[in-house]
């Protein structure tokens, strides 16, 4: 074990930080949009818009990431309309590919994740508020959606975290967040327990901050839990 | 290859599963403690992270385990090899958690009622606990093999020809990127549809003694 090695890997490890929350984090920004979107679509009654949106959700979780990532990156660019469509200059940027393949997966798994809490809403709620003269967008706004996102939050910790990892894929678009500096400095130096130490290490951590910020998140959020003692 | 490698990583993820389970039930707490570094590490890691540690470091680390047994030679690992123990370390700690909440789910009553008829410990564990261990763990375990599945994609970069490499490689020489790639994705959904069904099925022959309510 070269210890000397290890600590002087951090800093450089680290550097890779930023990338790997600005994935993260646009990626969970986004997802919530497009989670949103589509769950309210599955909800929403009309055929059509069901089956497609669950046609999406069954893909995008039927499939590997690493696929997605790949189709986006590399298989967009065959098209020529595609590489003369305003769009290109996003598409041709790693970043952006891991981005878009990133926000596409975590909107198919939390929009399954929110339509579930939204269903659990319990339904004499619904008819209480409405009994009370309120209108459905009220209901909504009011009942079902803060009752629904305090229902989601255990699970949508599992998603922050799972997206954590995830990002560690766009290291094989060439971009260089944590695992993909990991992977430069191994193959300089050889030094594979070294820096899969570090690295584990700073993962764990990120993942551990996460799964805290859910829990004090969830604490807040059910204050009727905490005066029983 | 695809089917080969998941359904060999996915038998070793069981096995280190049951392994991790027994360790985190037992009251011994070097065990325990093992365990649970073993599940929170791998869980908490990035499976591309636990993938590049075996492939680069998985021949010097199986030779410094065969210098421990007196051998001095040189061995080299084959992809399949590392591809399945990196896999199957990964789907390991995640049956572990599930196989530990599946024991737990087998009512303490009735084993003391097995003891009380009589019966040792392996014939109460073959017995009672496997079987009812078993049912309660099949979803558990269904998704675990979903995740299984997908993460042989990442062996990808250990050069294993499974779906995904040939797929990168058939993108190189034809230029056809998006065309493979879709190929690739929809063999994915053929594959996980069909286990889905699979599991399904397992499920319902293995809850065909419990009355539904």
């Amino acid at each position: 074990m070269n210890w000397e090695l290890m600590w002087d890997s951090v800093p450089t490890l680290l550097g890779g930080v930023p990338v790997t929350l600005e994935l993260v984090g646009l990626a969970l920004l986004f997802g919530a949009v497009v989670a949103f979107a589509v769950a309210m679509l599955r909800l929403s009654g009309n055929r059509i818009a069901e089956r497609a949106m669950a046609a999406y959700v069954f893909v995008f979780r039927g499939t590997p990431l690493l696929v997605q990532i790949f189709l986006i990156y590399y298989g967009l660019g065959q098209f020529a309309f595609v590489r003369d469509s305003f769009l290109w200059p996003f598409l041709r940027e790693p970043f952006w590919c891991a981005i878009l393949a990133l926000t596409l997966n975590t909107g198919a798994y939390t929009s399954e994740i929110l339509r579930g809490a939204i269903l659990s809403v319990p339904l004499g709620q619904v008819e209480a508020a409405r009994a009370c003269g309120m209108s459905r967008t009220l209901v909504f706004r009011r009942i079902v959606l803060p009752v629904a996102i305090r229902q989601m939050l255990p699970a949508y910790g599992n998603e922050i975290i799972l997206m954590v990892k995830a990002s560690s894929l766009a290291s094989t678009i060439t971009l260089l967040e944590i695992t993909g500096i990991a992977r430069k400095v191994i193959a300089q130096s050889f030094a594979v327990f070294e820096i899969f130490i570090v690295a584990g290490t700073i993962y764990l951590l990120l993942n551990f901050l996460a799964s805290r910020a859910i829990r004090y998140a969830e604490w807040r959020m059910t204050p009727y839990l905490r005066a029983r003692g | 290859m695809t089917v080969a490698v998941s359904l060999s990583s996915f038998a070793l993820g069981i096995l280190f599963g049951s392994a991790g389970a027994a360790a985190k039930l037992s009251h011994s707490l070097i065990l325990n403690g093992v365990a649970e570094v073993y599940t929170t590490v791998v869980r908490g890691v990035p499976e591309l992270l636990v993938i590049y540690l075996l492939f680069f470091g998985g021949g010097g680390m199986a030779m410094a385990l065969a210098g421990v047994f007196g051998y001095e030679g040189y061995i080299e690992l084959n992809a399949f090899t590392i591809g399945v123990l990196a896999v199957g370390l990964i789907s390991g700690a995640y049956s572990t958690e599930v196989i530990r909440g599946a024991v737990q789910a087998v009512p303490m009553g009735q084993i003391e009622a097995a003891r009380a008829c009589g019966m040792s410990r392996w014939l109460i564990l073959r017995r009672i606990l496997v079987p009812q261990t078993l049912r309660y763990a099949l979803p558990g375990l269904g998704n675990v093999w979903q995740l299984t599945l997908k993460d042989t994609a990442l062996i990808s970069v250990t050069a294993l020809a499974e779906i995904m490499r040939v797929a990168h490689v058939a993108a190189g020489s034809t230029r056809q990127p998006f065309l493979f790639y879709t190929t690739a994705a929809a063999l994915y959904l053929v594959l996980t549809t069909v286990s889905t069904a699979a599991f399904e099925r397992a499920e319902r022959y293995a809850s065909r003694g419990v009355r539904r309510a």
